[in-house]
């Protein structure tokens, strides 16, 4: 039944992990691998999403409506468009490999983890497919608790502080976000003698820009910009990921963090198109910092998770250049950029879990000359690490070329110093890998590391052949966003230029 | 020839729910008169029958408005969706206190009869239709849950919380009737519909607004609202766990239903500015019970604290008014005593070192020893801090919807804001669950067929509510509706 198709992507995770707890008498082994199953099947589910997807349609796609709340207009309302697509399709790439990832490095609790993980998956599934703001909220809100449980229970050693600052930082902004819900709903319905929470609806509604519409954006953009995380808003980032499991790093960075970016695309520019432009310059200008202050602080890190986890904040500054640049290059590639950041910091996680199983330590200073021990692992290191700093051919070129196009229509002063991120980027991910993988084994411990198990490179494969993939032919996945965005540029002229 | 004294006809209908509870109560002191060989079971189960009857009774009135002793009760969809209310949070709570009372060895039929003579006046309180109805089951409610609060005789800080209850509710109890002389003095009647007519046009008369002053000091001492709050951590604590959870729920029902009747019959009509008063009461209640909540280490302490937090959020909707607003409080009600009573009944299970865990800390590591409690407990205060799909989120989004809609958003902010720093006192017992190991005594978890059947129907409830929860929401709405128009 093709009508339902986007529902069972969402669902059957979450129905998975949901079983998996409620079924006694599990075994762990029988758990990770019915976990592992459940997840592919979702990301087999999903592939029709990508293949049965109209390019040349603006609008959304895979649509399901239901009632749900007739007296308050809260409808299931689920489809996805171009903005979406990619991201519902990277989260269900990701989570098999999370789980994949963590098939011995978690030996405690392994049911609850898997279930956790899937229940995850649900989540962040529905807040990409959510056509209703109520919807949407719910699922928004409901992803925080797996998360924490996920880093509070099977994270590090400072794991509690972690967790608990992450649900209260993200649900700080995320309540304010209810109340300007809540006000956008009630000034539509008086406007227009109908009460609906359903998005399309509502981006329809022309609202006189002022006070009202600042202070709503503002609500909604403290949630997603602390998400992102946008300069100053990241410093529970750190701590989050480097607390954090290796899986759970791997879905914090690869798929919540563009929760944040997803929101401001698809909630901030259509419904305040008039605070998004006069608020611009400023997360214009916070994306910079970020850029360049999340590399800086990246280049003094001794621990390599942490390198990573502060290179997020540099690239997520990318992603929202890109999108407050306004113009269809810097929006698409803000977009793929978001997919990017996904798969090559993703990956690093991945790779900084894989050291750390093997040797405890995520120490730049504890390796060196790992090339002659494990160059399989050292191989694929390199072409993530390229990756990530946006060599030409790989994916990352391709999303920060874009954004940077786009920036430089914009303010040429800004680009030039955003510009200036990808050569820092350069500088503290070569210079990690140089001290790490280069040079002389410095510890006699380091010289009986294994290489990497058939089970890391089933891991692993896959991701690199997207990174060559998006780099050598960014057309497969820059085409399914190009119609929407340009639809979106479209709706936030129209309806600015309407108050003009 | 004089004239011949006129009766009243006597309508029992309106009465019938209030009827069978007091039947039960009577049957169980009867029985316990009766030979040795009495199960103690038997007992709860007569208490039990009662309720079900009582709740059955009342959803097969629904629809109806029931009117007798000459409108000194009314049985409206109003008092029968408290009446539900109530009869779920009894019943619950009876289930909960079966093994309950058995283990700390004060099992005694005095324990069921008083409880369902406290749900007796809990019932007339929400169908009370005249100011001394609403005096006598406040005093029948009060009296019963005073004597319950030092139920377990042995216990020092239970005898503690009896006479402070005691103390503080007497006070408030004659500030409650000396409003309600003052506003007969003003009026000349008792009656609530009376009241609006004999008032309208001279709202101003300086004894109607002392006596509604002075009534609401009463309301707000039962409903536990800063600044009348004081009493509520210290008894909550002392208190049975069971008892604990009846005043959590049941009371709180019963005086809300009689504020909400009392603030929108009586004041029909009339310029609001007392939703100034109650704006600052809500602002102080919510922020004052979350702050205090922080620093708890004794579980039941922290959830009186979150209770007083609780009806902060209520008042909202009081301020907010229109069936919109005091729908959504009825809704809260429903939702918050269902996850009440199953946080409390959780607690009623666990024991440490043969003694009630009542301490946050004895919660260490509770999910390696007994995972399925500490999910479900986990879950009622994840309900609490109000994280979709649970029951509390929607509950709240109505309040903060009805605020935002009749224009307070910055008591909607307060709100919100006072639902994250509520996260971090409820994620503080699961951390304590979850994310630590165990250490010292065991905790141990005393399975029982009542309790677990308690806690599914509110764990189900819970999920229900947040789920689908627009039919009971609608019907809340339905049911205050008639009376603000």
């Amino acid at each position: 039944m093709p009508g339902a198709l986007l529902s069972a992507v969402t669902f059957l995770p979450g129905a998975g992990g949901l079983a998996l707890l409620l079924i006694p008498g599990r075994r762990r082994g029988v758990a990770r691998v019915a976990a592992l199953a459940v997840s592919l099947v979702t990301f087999a589910l999903s592939l029709p999403l990508y293949f049965g997807f109209d390019r040349d349609n603006p609008g959304y796609q895979f649509e399901e409506y239901r009632m749900w709340m007739p007296t308050l207009g809260v409808s299931y309302h689920i489809g996805i468009d171009g903005i979406s697509l990619l991201l519902v399709l990277l989260t269900t790439f990701l989570t098999p490999l999370a789980l994949a990832s963590a098939w011995d490095g978690i030996e405690d609790r392994v049911e609850g983890f898997v279930a956790t993980m899937l229940i995850l998956e649900t989540g962040m599934l529905g807040v990409f497919v959510s056509l209703d703001l109520f919807l949407f909220y719910m699922f928004w809100e409901a992803m925080l608790i797996p998360m924490y449980f996920i880093i509070g229970v099977w994270g590090g050693p400072d794991r509690i502080y972690a967790a608990v600052k992450f649900v209260l930082y993200t649900m700080v902004g995320s309540v304010l976000m209810l109340v300007a819900i809540l006000a956008l709903y009630y000034q539509y319905g008086a406007a227009s003698g109908r009460y609906t929470f359903d998005l399309p609806t509502l981006t329809q509604f022309v609202m006189a820009p002022g006070l009202a519409q600042n202070l709503m954006f503002l609500a909604f953009a403290l949630a997603f910009a602390i998400k992102v995380p946008l300069f100053p808003f990241h410093t529970w980032l750190p701590d989050a990921h480097v607390e954090a499991p290796t899986a759970g790093s791997v879905i914090l960075a690869g798929v919540l963090l563009k929760m944040g970016t997803y929101g401001f695309l698809r909630f901030c520019l259509p419904l305040f198109p008039d605070a998004s432009l006069s608020f611009g310059p400023v997360v214009f200008a916070l994306a910079v910092i970020g850029i360049v202050y999340g590399a800086w602080v990246s280049t003094v890190q001794p621990d390599m998770k942490k390198l990573v986890a502060y290179s997020s904040v540099s690239h997520l500054g990318f992603v929202m250049l890109g999108i407050f640049t306004l113009n269809q290059q810097g929006l698409v590639g803000g977009l793929i950029q978001m997919v990017n950041h996904g798969l090559s910091t993703g990956a690093l996680f991945l790779m900084v879990g894989m050291i750390y199983e093997r040797r405890h330590s995520r120490l730049v200073a504890d390796f060196g000359g790992l090339w002659r021990v494990v160059p399989g692992f050292s191989a694929l290191f390199l072409v993530v690490v390229l990756s990530s700093l946006g060599l030409p051919g790989l994916n990352g070129f391709v999303g920060e070329f874009l954004v940077l196009v786009g920036a430089f229509q914009r303010s040429i002063w800004l680009a030039a110093v955003a510009t200036s991120g990808i050569i820092f980027a350069a500088v503290y991910l070569l210079w990690m890998y140089q001290r790490v993988i280069f040079g002389e084994i410095t510890h006699e411990a380091n010289r009986a590391l294994p290489d990497l198990t058939p089970r890391e490179w089933a891991v692993l494969v896959p991701v690199v052949v997207l990174i060559v993939w998006i780099g050598v032919y960014p057309g497969a996945f820059t085409g399914t966003t190009e119609t929407a965005v340009e639809a979106l540029i479209a709706q936030v002229q129209s309806k600015t230029s309407a108050n003009r | 020839m004089m004239d011949a004294i006129v009766f009243p006809p006597v309508v029992l209908g309106p009465l019938l729910p209030t009827l069978i509870v007091l039947a039960a109560a009577a049957l169980v002191l009867l029985l316990d008169l009766g030979p040795r060989r009495i199960g103690r079971e038997l007992l709860a189960a007569v208490a039990l029958g009662g309720m079900v009857a009582a709740l059955l009774v009342t959803l097969s009135r629904w629809g109806t408005t029931g009117r007798a002793f000459r409108d000194m009760i009314v049985l409206d969809n109003f008092a029968l969706f408290f009446n539900v209310v109530i009869c779920y949070a009894t019943a619950l709570i009876l289930l909960l206190s079966m093994d309950y009372l058995r283990r700390s060895g004060n099992d005694s039929a005095e324990y069921w009869a008083l409880v369902l003579f406290a749900t007796a006046g809990m019932m007339l309180l929400a169908a009370a239709g005249d100011l001394v109805v609403v005096f006598l089951g406040l005093e029948l409610m009060s009296l019963s849950l005073y004597v319950l609060a030092g139920f377990f005789k042995r216990e020092l800080a239970s005898g503690e919380a009896a006479l402070k209850y005691f103390l503080l509710g007497a006070f408030a109890s004659s500030f409650l009737l000396y409003g309600i002389a003052l506003i007969y003095g003003a009026a000349g009647t008792t009656s609530l519909d009376r009241i609006a007519l004999a008032m309208a046009g001279r709202t101003n008369d300086p004894l109607f607004v002392i006596g509604l002053g002075l009534l609401l000091v009463g309301f707000g001492f039962k409903i536990s609202s800063v600044p009348f709050h004081m009493w509520a951590p210290d008894v909550y604590q002392a208190a049975p766990t069971s008892v604990t959870a009846l005043i959590a729920t049941g009371s709180k029902a019963a005086a809300f239903a009689a504020l909400i009747r009392v603030l929108a019959v009586q004041l029909r009509g009339v310029p609001a500015d007392w939703t100034a008063l109650v704006w600052v009461g809500a602002a102080a209640t919510m922020t004052v019970g979350n702050v205090v909540a922080i620093a708890q280490s004794n579980l039941k302490r922290m959830l009186a604290y979150s209770s007083i937090a609780h009806v902060g959020y209520m008042l909202i909707g009081l301020v907010a008014g229109g069936p919109d607003g005091v729908g959504a409080i009825l809704f809260y009600l429903l939702t918050y005593t269902f996850t009440t009573a199953g946080a409390f009944g959780v607690i009623t299970l666990c024991e440490r070192a043969r003694a009630e865990a009542v301490d946050v800390a004895d919660y260490t590591g509770l999910a390696r020893r007994h995972p399925t409690l500490a999910a479900v407990l986990a879950l009622f205060l994840l309900s609490l801090i109000g994280i979709p799909p649970l029951a509390g989120f929607v509950g709240k989004f109505y309040l903060f919807g009805a605020a935002v809609r009749a224009g307070y958003f910055w008591l909607a902010v307060i709100g919100v804001l006072n639902s994250a720093v509520a996260a971090y006192y409820y994620l503080r017992v699961v951390v304590l669950m979850y994310m630590r190991e165990p250490e010292g005594a065991a905790t141990s978890c005393v399975p029982s067929f009542a309790s677990g059947l308690a806690l599914t129907i509110a764990l189900l409830a819970i999920v229900l509510l947040g789920v689908i929860p627009a039919p009971f929401a609608d019907l809340a709405q339905a049911a205050v509706a008639p009376l603000l128009r």
